[in-house]
Formats: structure tokens, sequence, C-alpha cells
């Protein structure tokens, strides 16, 4: 089997198995389903002193995390798809619909008929929310490989969020979705890490083009 | 601005296109994209009642990833289309989508000239210190040692200040945002065009192709210390000690905006649309 191939059926695979593993992501018991969403939330989870008010909130605002990073990674694939790299374009979309596919399980979880985001005002600690990728970690030449670094990266802030929300929130509800989450997340650590393992290495000249679009250099 | 629209709220998703954006992977357009989408549902508005007009640049590509009006105009000449529609159209939201090159080269005189007209829209200005689209040639907000093949040693030449040049000339509503804050520059955009008359966004936008070393913007820029203010002496006492990288609004004025005399030779588009028909 060719290395294209031998690597699309990789991501398939483990793209089933992330899937999987997030579906426990939304078991949160302490939340009542039918919570009303929150109307006005300053997310300063992150912040020490400051952590989200109620379970509800918190469940909005692991809504507003899925849906940037479903967003942003959907993003990424339309980028590489127009750079003609179609393998790590569908990578990138595969990423995005499991993002997706847990906002959608939370609302469900909430019974919300629609998206919270519609009232909510969600600023994070830092300039987005802790599972979005970053646009400048970019490259039109990279390879499945990066695109998995990447998502590691993600899903490893995505998991040190909750934990230290866990840690600081005096809510019970809260602190057990924390928890919760914090595991999902370390088990999607685990998986993508699984993944890097059986996905080839780029060759160190990976970056090489012999016409390249920069002519400043 | 029109009032917001009575139908459910559209999602930000609802204003862009099926068109795939043609950008750098990595350019900070596309999450200024993104912004302008979510400043638009955030303020309840209908495509069919927003215009996005544009000049030439790999930034003005935005009027076509939007479901909105969209006008893909002249090198520099975004804001004259834009006030031209503004004026015949008052009832449609103008919102003008420019870049560096395009709006403070090329498009500078219309910049100083749209300040002080005080006509109602909102101009966002996607700056990266450089010519993306013809590949690299420094722009009028480049740094002076910035050297490359085209620039050697760099052009020694004094940047353009584009916050001190919006106050000076008379803009309602003068702000700074970073394109790597999507959801803030969002809100920044939708006070622009909550607020009446001219309003100037000027959003830092790395251009990772050419200016790489602008992916350190992220840990340079930070929220402004201090509110914005309708003082706009003291406003500009803030920009003498600005080093660029303050993100946020900085001045919001009460101008009233410019509304075309109105008296007996008035005419309508209409009026006009006949002179023109063969």
């Amino acid at each position: 089997m060719s290395t294209k191939k031998s690597m699309k059926k990789s991501v398939k695979k483990n793209a089933s198995k992330v899937t999987k593993a997030s579906a426990r992501k939304t078991k949160v018991a302490a939340v009542r389903k039918g919570a009303k969403a929150p109307k006005r939330v300053v997310a300063k989870a992150a912040r020490k002193g400051s952590p989200v008010a109620s379970a509800a909130d918190f469940m909005a605002h692991a809504y507003a995390m899925e849906v940037e990073a479903a967003e942003r990674y959907a993003e990424f694939a339309d980028s590489m798809e127009m750079h003609n790299n179609r393998e790590v374009a569908e990578l990138f979309r595969k990423l995005s619909r499991i993002e997706q596919r847990h906002a959608d399980q939370i609302l469900e979880q909430m019974g919300w008929k629609q998206s919270p985001l519609t009232s909510l005002k969600v600023r994070w600690e830092g300039m987005e929310g802790p599972e979005t990728a970053d646009p400048t970690e970019l490259h039109y030449l990279m390879q499945p490989y990066h695109a998995l670094q990447i998502a590691l990266h993600n899903e490893k802030r995505a998991r040190d969020f909750f934990a230290h929300l866990a840690k600081v929130t005096k809510d019970a509800g809260v602190r057990k979705g924390a928890r919760e989450m914090e595991e999902d997340e370390a088990e999607h650590v685990r998986l993508i890490e699984a993944w890097l393992k059986r996905t080839p290495k780029p060759d160190p000249n990976w970056q090489t083009d012999q016409d390249p679009p920069v002519l400043s250099d | 601005m029109n009032s917001p629209a009575v139908a459910a709220p559209l999602t930000a998703q609802a204003f862009k296109s099926d068109y795939k954006p043609i950008w750098c992977p990595g350019c900070g357009d596309y999450s200024v994209l993104s912004s302008f989408t979510k400043a638009f549902a955030k303020l309840e508005l209908r495509p069919e009642n927003v215009a996005v007009v544009s000049g030439i640049g790999c930034s003005s590509r935005i009027p076509a990833y939007t479901t909105c009006y969209g006008f893909h105009g002249v090198h520099g000449r975004s804001l004259a289309a834009a006030a031209g529609l503004k004026l015949a159209r008052p009832d449609l939201t103008v919102v003008v989508a420019s870049g560096d090159g395009d709006g403070y080269s090329i498009g500078g005189n219309h910049f100083l000239h749209a300040c002080r007209r005080n006509v109602d829209l909102t101009y966002v200005v996607m700056d990266n210190h450089v010519y993306g689209m013809t590949k690299g040639q420094p722009s009028p907000t480049t740094e002076p040692d910035w050297d490359s093949k085209l620039s050697p040693g760099g052009t020694g030449l004094r940047t353009f200040n584009p916050l001190v040049i919006a106050l000076a000339a008379g803009a309602n509503f003068v702000a700074r945002a970073f394109a790597g804050d999507p959801n803030g520059t969002a809100e920044i955009i939708a006070e622009a065009m909550r607020t009446p008359g001219f309003s100037f966004v000027e959003i830092l936008s790395p251009c990772v192709t050419f200016r790489p070393e602008q992916r350190e913007w992220k840990q340079l820029v930070r929220p402004a210390s201090v509110p914005s203010t309708d003082d706009a002496a003291r406003a500009a006492r803030r920009l003498m000690t600005d080093d660029g990288m303050n993100i946020g609004v900085l001045y919001q004025g009460e101008r009233k905006p410019y509304q075309p005399p109105v008296g007996k030779g008035k005419k309508r588009p209409s009026d006009l649309e006949a002179e023109f028909a063969l």
C-alpha cells in the first residue's frame, strides 16, 4: 500500500476513535438538561478567582470552545484545499467535523434549541479559545504529521484549561463538569499521540519549494 | 447605519459565501473575514442590507467571501465608491475593506477627505506593512529599516501613522485591532458600525509570507490600558506615546454624519440613471 493510501486509512481510523471518545465528553451529570443559556458571561474562566459562574455558563463556554475550534479547522481545510494540499485539507476537515459534533452534542445535552452564542459574550483569557488552532502555524507544504502536531497542541491546551478550571472553581457542578472534560481531553491527547506515532515523519526538507512564492528572500 | 432587521438573527456563517478565500495559509485576513461576519451577525443585519466595498490587494478580496452586496473597485478608490453608494443608498450599511498599500498610498488622499467628510461608513484597513499581492514591496507603514531584495537596506522613509492622520483629519471613530483576536476585532468592528459617521478601524493583520516576523505580533499586542475618549486632544496625546501595539477603541466622537444638501436641483438615482440610458 502506498504511503498516501495508508495515511488516509490511518486518518479515518483515528478520526472515528477520537469521535467515540468524545461522545462521553458531554455527559456532565451535574448539568441540568434544559438549563437556560446565560445571557452574558465574561469568559475569564481560567483566571484565578473568577471562574465561570455556573454549570450552564460552563457548558456554554465549552460549546463556544468547540465551535471556535471547528470553524478554525474548517478554515484551515479550505486554505489547504486552495493550495492543492488535499491530504492535509482532508485531515483538517475531519478534525473540524469532530469538533462540530462535540458542539452539537453539548446543545443536545443541554436541551438548547439554538446556539447560546447569539446571547453569549465570550472573551477568553487569551485571545482565542483554548482549543482554537493558531493560523500562523500553517504552511502550504505542511504534511499530516504537522497537522496532527497542531491538533495535539490544542488538545493539550484544552485539557490544561479544564484542569485549571476544575482547580479554581468554587461551584461543584462546574468542577465536576470540568473534571470530566479534562479526562476526555486527556484521552484525545493519548489518541493523537498514538496517531502521530503511526504517521510518517516529514522529510527534513519538506519546506523546499523549487518555485517559491517569495521573491524578496 | 440602517436599523437592525426584525427577522430572526442570522449566524456569522450565514454571511460567508461559498467561495473559498484565496490567501496564503496563515494570513491574518482569514480572521478579519471571520470578524466581519461575526460583527454582522452581532448587529443582527441581513446580507441584503449590507454592502462591502473594496479596492485592490489581498485584503480587498473580502467582498467576494461574504454573502453581502460587494464591489471590488479600483486601486485606492474604495472610499470614493463607498461614499457614493452610501449617499445614494443611505438605507444600506456600507463597510469598506482595504489594506495599507491600497488605503494609505494610492488611496491616501481619499482617506484624508473621507475622514473630513464624515460620511457614515466603516473603513477597515488590514495593515501588514507590505504589499503582499505584488510580492513584497514596502508600503507606507513599512519600517524604514526593513531590508529586502526589493528595498535593499530599507526605504529610510518615515512610516505613515494612520491613527494620527485619521484623528487629525476628523474621523468620528478611531480604533486599532489585531487579526489574532477575532472576537475582540468583531466587537470593535461592530462598535465602529454602530457609531454614526466615518469610523476607521486599523487591523494589524500579519503577512506570514513576506513578513514572517509578524508572527511575533501576537506576543506584542496588548489591550490599551485606558478606555476610549471623546476628546480628540486627549486621544492625540495618547498617540504620542503609542508604539503601534495597543489595541482597542481610541476615540469615539459625536460629529454629525455628512448629509448631502437637499435642494431643488437634487436628483434621485433613477433620474441619473435615465440620463445615462442609451
